[in-house]
């Protein structure tokens, strides 16, 4: 689905990542871990085709992400649901708005899809916030929102950086058994973190892949993970 | 860049929800509306002069041209004399369809201006004046010229060429002054548009990311800045058409003043023109921040 082949990325003269290979199958699980600064959100950018690798391929669903242009991008990012850390809303729109951008930009019909939008925010735990400002959410919610935002349009891959970044524990265990429900459903998912504890308590729920950056490179990470 | 008419529709029609990503800006907004209403004010009244001078260089051919005057200077005695020579020269000359001398009262009409009413021409050397019109094929003035020297020695031709051609020659610049600034306002409102445009992009970048993050095409972007901005320069255009429309109508009537001038204004159908203003600045508007837009979001990562 999303794939990197020997990727070397620079940026101001500096590589930050090197020899790059990643392989994300349909179904998997993965979780990208390394201290901050290492370069995840760099590598998940890569993955969505929001920056462009110096050297080596990306391939994002078969295509080589060089040869792909502006408007090929944004169709292939329709398959791929993004969460932020901060999550990127639109604060003027309220969450159900915010959730539904994807629909809209791709020129559905909302009323059409107003069940499965009710649905999700249901899912997701915000039905009482749908009419909300984003503003006005909590962290967790606004992360909540967000992974909602990242579903809408049932993408097959979902990649989530730092998702449980500005939540308590309690939170973030919530966010991640949402993701593993993803997980099963079939969805790719792929989650930067730098808090192994989460992994460590994922992992006895989810059969995941730990990736580790280190040194500008990705590795497979230890047993003690 | 060719406007594509099913894209402007497109545009004009607009989408609700679409609509709503990009968030409303107050500075932008104000700034097109005001800049869109003022040139459209400026273009009405230069779009008038044009079509003023138009008519009036129209009205100064008309009036000047198959037109001569044969004008004759001579002693008391032989005035009289001296014009029958030349009328029976001049009804004697191909390419003269009616020639005929003026009468005191005509005379005196002409004075009146200058010299107030009653003015006793009868007892002052005034020339006599025979009014010549010229067939559609129009007569050779230097040979007319050398028959009236020989037969009536105190006539001389004017056949208007002299203060007519400077006369068209200003009307025809000033029509073409006229068209000049409309062009210029044209541009100068497409510049304000795209500085309005590429502020509204600037400052909502993070929303463009965020448009971009979730699937959004750089068109599905691009129009809806530039909806919010044809839809501003339209109405915007319409208001300062309107107003200019109306301080036309109310410019004082300059018909009254003199049969020459044909006053600042439209006249029948050129109301229609009016109409046309905020059509094109929508145009231009749309235009304008069309490419605003796609070269913005070509530069933006």
């Amino acid at each position: 689905m999303i794939e990197l082949d020997d990727v070397a990325y620079s940026y101001g003269g500096g590589e930050l990542l090197s020899e790059i290979k990643l392989d994300l199958q349909p179904g998997s699980f993965h979780f990208l871990t390394g201290p901050s600064g290492a370069g995840k959100t760099t590598l998940l950018k890569l993955c969505y085709g929001a920056l462009v690798p110096t050297s080596g391929h990306a391939r994002l669903f078969g295509k080589e992400l060089r040869g792909m242009v502006r408007d090929d991008i944004a169709v292939a990012r329709r398959r791929i649901g993004v969460v932020h850390q901060d999550c990127q809303f639109l604060d003027h729109l309220t969450v159900t708005e915010n959730i539904a951008l994807p629909l809209t930009v791709s020129g559905r019909d909302l009323l059409a899809e107003s069940a499965n939008l009710k649905e999700l925010t249901q899912w997701v735990g915000l039905s009482n916030r749908a009419d909300a400002k984003p503003p006005e959410l909590s962290g967790g919610e606004r992360q909540r929102a967000a992974l909602a935002r990242a579903v809408i349009m049932s993408p097959d891959v979902i990649l989530a950086d730092e998702p449980t970044g500005n939540v308590d524990w309690e939170m973030s265990q919530r966010l991640m058994r949402l993701l593993i429900e993803l997980n099963r459903m079939g969805k790719t998912v792929m989650i930067a973190t730098h808090d192994l504890a989460l992994i460590r308590a994922a992992k006895s729920h989810v059969q995941a892949r730990v990736l580790r950056i280190s040194n500008r490179r990705l590795q497979l990470a230890g047993a003690d993970l | 860049m060719r406007p594509d008419l099913s894209r402007i529709a497109d545009v004009l029609a607009g989408d609700a929800q679409a609509d709503r990503v990009v968030p409303p800006t107050g500075f932008t907004a104000w700034l097109t509306l005001f800049s869109a209403a003022a040139m459209a004010f400026l273009a009405v009244f230069a779009l008038a002069l044009s079509l003023a001078t138009g008519r009036l260089a129209d009205r100064w051919a008309g009036e000047l041209a198959h037109s001569a005057t044969v004008r004759i200077s001579a002693p008391a005695g032989q005035l009289a004399a001296q014009t029958e020579a030349a009328l029976k020269v001049l009804r004697t000359t191909e390419g003269v369809k009616s020639a005929r001398a003026l009468t005191d009262a005509e005379q005196r009409a002409l004075l009146e201006p200058w010299f107030g009413p009653d003015l006793p021409v009868e007892t002052l050397p005034i020339p006599r004046l025979v009014e010549v019109v010229e067939t559609d094929e129009g007569f050779d003035a230097e040979g007319l010229r050398l028959r009236l020297a020989a037969e009536a020695p105190g006539a001389v031709l004017d056949d208007h060429t002299r203060w007519r051609r400077p006369l068209a020659r200003a009307a025809a610049r000033l029509r073409f002054l006229g068209w000049l600034s409309l062009g210029l306002i044209g541009g100068a409102m497409a510049a304000m548009i795209t500085l309005a445009a590429n502020a509204a992009l600037a400052a909502n970048s993070q929303v463009i990311g965020v448009l971009r993050l979730v699937g959004a095409r750089d068109d599905y972007i691009a129009r809806a800045f530039v909806r919010r901005f044809t839809l501003r320069a339209l109405g915007g255009a319409a208001v300062g058409a309107g107003l200019g429309a109306l301080a036309v109508l109310m410019l004082p009537e300059a018909q009254r003043a003199g049969t020459f001038l044909t006053g600042l204004g439209f006249r029948g159908w050129h109301w229609l023109w009016v109409l046309a203003v905020p059509v094109l600045a929508g145009l231009v508007a749309y235009a304008a921040t069309r490419m605003a837009a796609f070269k913005r979001l070509r530069e933006m990562p």
